[in-house]
């Protein structure tokens, strides 16, 4: 799997809540892109992420 | 001063600053806050790292409406998978869209831009594009659906002033939906001419964040901001060649000072 353009090995096919767990990410304060469509929050616990994916985890940073 | 709110996206706002939270220490961010006393606050959305990262919203405090950017976007179809990623964040549909390919001026792409409000509309977002002032272009985003127009008054992050005033003026005169003026203002005194010519709110972050004591700064414009608005309230009188103040009768002398030749 490719996390922000980083390969990282996912044992086996995870939910997408477990894999941000797995990679130390707080789900409550990022919002994923899984093969550049968007994760609806809804969907977390339910969306399986298999090594093949492409994740972008993004949150809020100081903007103007 | 009297009560004198502003609605966008079905909300009303009563402060008409509108401040960005770019390039802060995120200590420093509640203070310019608590200074500028904004109702409305930008974001913007970046990759994160899973460790070490504080979360900017733990600085800001509740009841304020965020403004999240879609910088980053080269085309509408970027901004609107950076909107979507940002309404999961659940911080509400208001969407800054920002549409830009040239680097050097981060000049916005007024075409692209377009389509993306067309998109956002689309999908329920209350948006305001960033633009660069034009009227005939104005006029296709309001026709779309954009909730406010945000022409630049120069190139973001420049401090340069209001050096599209003229187009801006004839923006404001022209259009129904609110002129937010946004980027380049670097003094209090460029958004308080802003105020005074009409424009629903100004949008302000370099010049707050780079200023020698930002809160300061940020109270600065806060004031600016409401004089530049209770002047365009008060409606500005007009300007002449000299008109006397005083009355021209009455002198010690018998007879005023002839006019020169």
């Amino acid at each position: 799997m490719n996390l922000n353009g980083q390969p990282f090995e996912l044992d086996q096919t995870r939910p997408l809540s477990e894999v941000l767990a797995l990679c130390g990410y707080d789900h409550t304060l990022v919002a994923v892109l899984v093969n550049d469509q968007v994760a609806p929050r809804s969907q977390f616990n339910r969306l399986e992420i298999k090594n093949s994916d492409n994740l972008e985890v993004v949150a809020f940073v100081g903007g103007g | 001063m009297r009560d004198d709110p502003f609605r966008l996206g079905g909300r009303e706002f009563h402060s008409r600053l509108i401040l960005g939270s770019g390039k802060y220490p995120l200590p420093q961010i509640r203070e310019v806050v608590a200074a500028g006393e904004p109702d409305i606050i930008t974001l913007a959305l970046r990759r994160v790292n899973a460790q070490g990262e504080a979360n900017i919203l733990d600085y800001l405090p509740p009841g304020k409406t965020w403004l999240p950017n879609t910088s980053g976007a080269q085309t509408a179809k970027e901004a609107l998978t950076l909107a979507r990623l940002a309404r999961e964040l659940g911080c509400g549909d208001f969407i800054k869209i920002e549409v830009i390919v040239d680097a050097k001026y981060l000049w916005p792409d007024n075409e692209e831009t377009l389509e993306a409000v067309k998109l956002l509309v689309a999908d329920g977002f209350v948006a305001l594009p960033y633009m660069t002032p034009d009227l005939v272009m104005a006029r296709k985003m309001e026709k779309a659906g954009a909730a406010a127009i945000m022409p630049l008054g120069a190139p973001i992050g420049s401090n340069k002033g209001l050096t599209t005033k003229e187009l801006i003026r004839i923006m404001i005169a022209e259009l129904e939906t609110p002129i937010i003026v946004d980027a380049g203002l670097g003094r209090p005194s460029h958004a308080c001419e802003a105020m005074e010519m009409g424009a629903t709110a100004v949008m302000i972050n370099t010049a707050v964040a780079t200023a020698e004591n930002p809160p300061a700064m940020a109270k600065a414009f806060a004031l600016a901001v409401k004089a530049g608005r209770e002047a365009y309230l008060a409606g500005l009188g007009p300007t002449t060649e000299a008109a006397a103040s005083s009355p021209l009768t009455g002198f010690l002398k018998s007879e005023p000072p002839k006019a020169s030749q």
